[in-house]
């Protein structure tokens, strides 16, 4: 059985808002065709505030999807509808206090059955742009289409192109045959042929010890150098180049990353915001490690300093 | 979870017996010893495995005790017989199979697919059964094998494998049964057959997990999937689990004397179950060959509702059941038994499966009679697709969302 957060289990089991609301101004019906569930909502809108009033739902569906619903209906209870419609699945998935990442669909579908519904209000016709698929990456619940897409936007041809991108294949790394499978279909459609590093790509690894983290192309990297020599403040500006370089696709995250101090061949560095914690860490690390070695010519480490130490050494 | 609770769900495993679970006591401590080794205190534990294996020998009715292969588990011994007969006749490029094995046969075939194997799965029709036309003209030079389950997990549907092993005899072909559900619970005379593999699996019957066992009839072309010593004489290397082959020993003899009481007292309390529940729910069907299937297992379609929110609420109830729903299984499709048989979906999410054991009594059954209704209806009082009179579906207010 699924482990189901309480909050989960107390909404499947006393579910609120059950049932089609009386005199319903506005009327969502979804369904997921892969998985079966469907949903109808049903609300009363306020024609002069737009406020919902009232919302009932019924659902033909799983555990989570009887919760999802429940959560749906309480949540945009009392909102106006374009304040209802700022309520993403993630926020639904909050409110349960999570789903396992197979049912993260379940929220997907209250969400669809809200915009149909204020559609069906508004007089527009809805139309559902979510693509379903199967689940490929447990780990950050990431489906086949999304990695489909994703791969043919940006022509991808690795698993680590495919983790970067989509973070597909960054955490536990089990999905990985089934990414190669995309793979190699997606790359024999473009003419080309996929081919598999023999050594397993370098996810998400925390580069503690210089000798962890040096990949190939860090190797390579640091051979094509021609060890130019720079000042303290040269090698400085240039680290930061490199760290600007990476931060738009940081901020895009929600995250940032800050110069503390250099010390011979070690940068560190403070990751804050969405980066804490964040399984891809060790990965943008490394990716900035890159960066940094191709700007100054010669190899460094970077290191992440933790909030306790930048405290403790009173920065 | 209710100490209390009421066990349906046997064809996804049983209990340990508690005279298998004594058997296998002493091979934890005292009766340590490596059965390949000359010593006394080898030497005891090989002739206590060598028992095991008549015991299962008898279960199954195999001439000789050499066929009996102790393996780790069902799946395993299902994928060292498909395995091992591509390995042994590399010319031949097919496979037989139904739509509606279990995965453990299924996901090695698609394997085989991918590597440029043909895969014939059989369709059944909507009460799951074969068509043996069909089968017989699909026998050529070209098959290696032949798998078919003797009795499906899902609905406890029989399949004639009997019957389809001599006409793979006839048109040379090798035939391997899953037999895990089917084993201990109907009558196995492998002797009198002409099948050539059988997997079967220790924790349906009542033995622990992680042991089970392939019959591989003498003379049939076999090449190991695990090499390495001499265990099982060379055909699956590896020290023997000489306390589960122990406890799989006596779990087999007592499935062997049970194998009456299986098909009297068992079916009995299935029926009465499966009565119980028609009749005191609308809307809802058997599915399956009703009329021959497995004696312990009940498969109810409850049709507008979806089965993983039924056995939360009989979870809830100290009830243990399965669904063949999307949902509890982490796919997003419903059941493919569901599927081959054509039930629609609105009932394939929502059924559910009893399946019982020698162990369960008439009260639990009458408990759970009584129990099922009011999670039914009130898993229909949430379905858009029912009103408070009955379905929906034949009214203008039917409903009938968009499907993403």
């Amino acid at each position: 059985m699924w482990d189901y957060s309480e909050t989960v289990k107390e909404h499947f089991y006393n579910p609120r808002n059950v049932g089609a609301v009386e005199d319903a101004n506005a009327i969502g019906d979804v369904g997921s065709l892969s998985c079966g569930d469907a949903l109808r909502l049903t609300l009363k809108v306020n024609p002069e505030t737009e406020v919902i009033e009232e919302a009932g739902f019924q659902t033909f569906g799983c555990g989570s999807a009887i919760a999802s619903s429940s959560a749906l209906t309480e949540m945009i209870k009392g909102k106006k509808l374009d304040e209802a419609l700022e309520v993403s699945n993630q926020d639904i998935a909050d409110y349960l206090e999570g789903l396992p990442p197979e049912k993260m669909h379940c929220s997907v579908m209250g969400r669809e059955a809200l915009q149909a519904a204020v559609a069906n209000y508004r007089g527009e016709v809805w139309k559902d742009d979510h693509e379903e698929g199967a689940l490929i990456c447990k780990c950050f619940a990431i489906e086949e289409p999304l990695i489909v897409d994703t791969i043919k936007a940006n022509k991808l041809s690795s698993v680590q192109d495919v983790a970067n991108y989509t973070k597909a294949g960054a955490g536990c790394s089990a999905c990985h045959e089934k990414i190669e499978e995309i793979l190699d279909r997606e790359l024999k459609a473009r003419g080309e042929i996929f081919v598999p590093n023999a050594v397993r790509p370098d996810l998400a690894k925390e580069p503690r010890t210089v000798d962890a983290s040096i990949t190939s192309e860090m190797l390579a990297a640091s051979k094509k150098a021609t060890k130019p020599k720079f000042t303290l403040v040269q090698r400085i500006q240039k680290i930061e180049k490199a760290i600007a370089e990476v931060r738009p696709t940081l901020q895009a995250d929600r995250g940032d990353v800050k110069l503390i101090d250099v010390q011979d061949k070690t940068v560190f560095v403070s990751l804050t915001g969405a980066c804490v914690g964040c399984q891809m860490a060790g990965l943008t690390l490394n990716g900035l490690q890159q960066k940094i070695m191709e700007e100054l010519g010669e190899f460094v480490q970077v290191v992440p300093l933790s909030k306790r130490q930048l405290e403790e050494a009173g920065l | 979870m209710t100490v209390s609770g009421i066990y349906f769900d046997n064809n996804a495993t049983t209990k340990v017996a508690p005279e298998v679970l004594e058997s296998m006591l002493p091979f934890f401590t005292e009766q340590f010893g490596n059965p390949s080794s000359i010593h006394q205190f080898g030497n005891q534990v090989g002739r206590k495995i060598n028992s095991a294996r008549c015991q299962v020998q008898n279960l199954i009715g195999a001439e000789f005790d050499s066929e009996v292969i102790f393996t780790s588990c069902g799946t395993e011994s299902n994928a060292t017989a498909i395995l091992s007969s591509v390995k042994a006749q590399p010319q031949r490029k097919t496979i037989i199979t139904t739509a509606v094995e279990h995965p453990a046969i299924l996901a090695v075939c698609d394997q085989l697919d991918k590597e440029g194997y043909t895969v014939i799965r059989l369709d059944v029709d909507e009460k799951g059964r074969l068509d043996l036309d069909t089968y017989k003209r699909q026998l050529n030079d070209d098959v290696a094998l032949v798998t078919i389950m003797w009795a499906n997990n899902e609905t406890g549907t029989i399949f004639p494998v009997v019957e389809m092993a001599e006409l793979a005899s006839k048109a040379g072909v090798m035939f391997h049964t899953d037999a895990v559900q089917a084993v201990g619970k109907v009558p196995v005379d492998l002797r009198t057959t002409k099948i050539d593999m059988l997997s079967l699996s220790g924790h349906k019957l009542h033995a622990p997990k992680g042991i089970g066992a392939l019959y591989l009839r003498r003379g049939t072309r076999f090449r190991p999937m695990m090499r390495g010593g001499h265990q099982e004489r060379g055909r699956r290397a590896g020290t023997e689990n000489t306390a589960s082959i122990v406890g799989l020993g006596v779990a087999a003899e007592l499935a062997q004397k049970r194998i009456v009481a299986e098909n009297t007292t068992v079916r009995g309390l299935r029926d009465r179950l499966e009565n119980g529940i028609l009749s005191a729910n609308s809307h809802c069907y058997v599915t399956g060959d009703l009329s021959n299937r497995l004696p312990n297992t009940c498969n109810v379609a409850f049709e507008y509702i979806e089965g993983e929110a039924i056995l939360m609420m009989l979870n809830k109830k100290g009830i243990a059941a399965s669904s063949g729903s999307a949902c509890t299984s982490g796919s997003l499709e419903p059941s493919h038994v569901m599927r081959a048989m054509g039930i629609p979906f609105t009932a394939a999410h929502g059924s559910i499966r009893f399946s019982l054991s020698y162990y369960n009594t008439q009260d639990e059954i009458d408990r759970v009679v009584s129990a099922v209704p009011e999670v039914i209806s009130r898993l229909r009082q949430l379905s858009p697709y029912w009103s408070k009179e009955g379905p929906l579906k034949e009214n203008a207010q039917a409903f009938s969302p968009t499907y993403a």
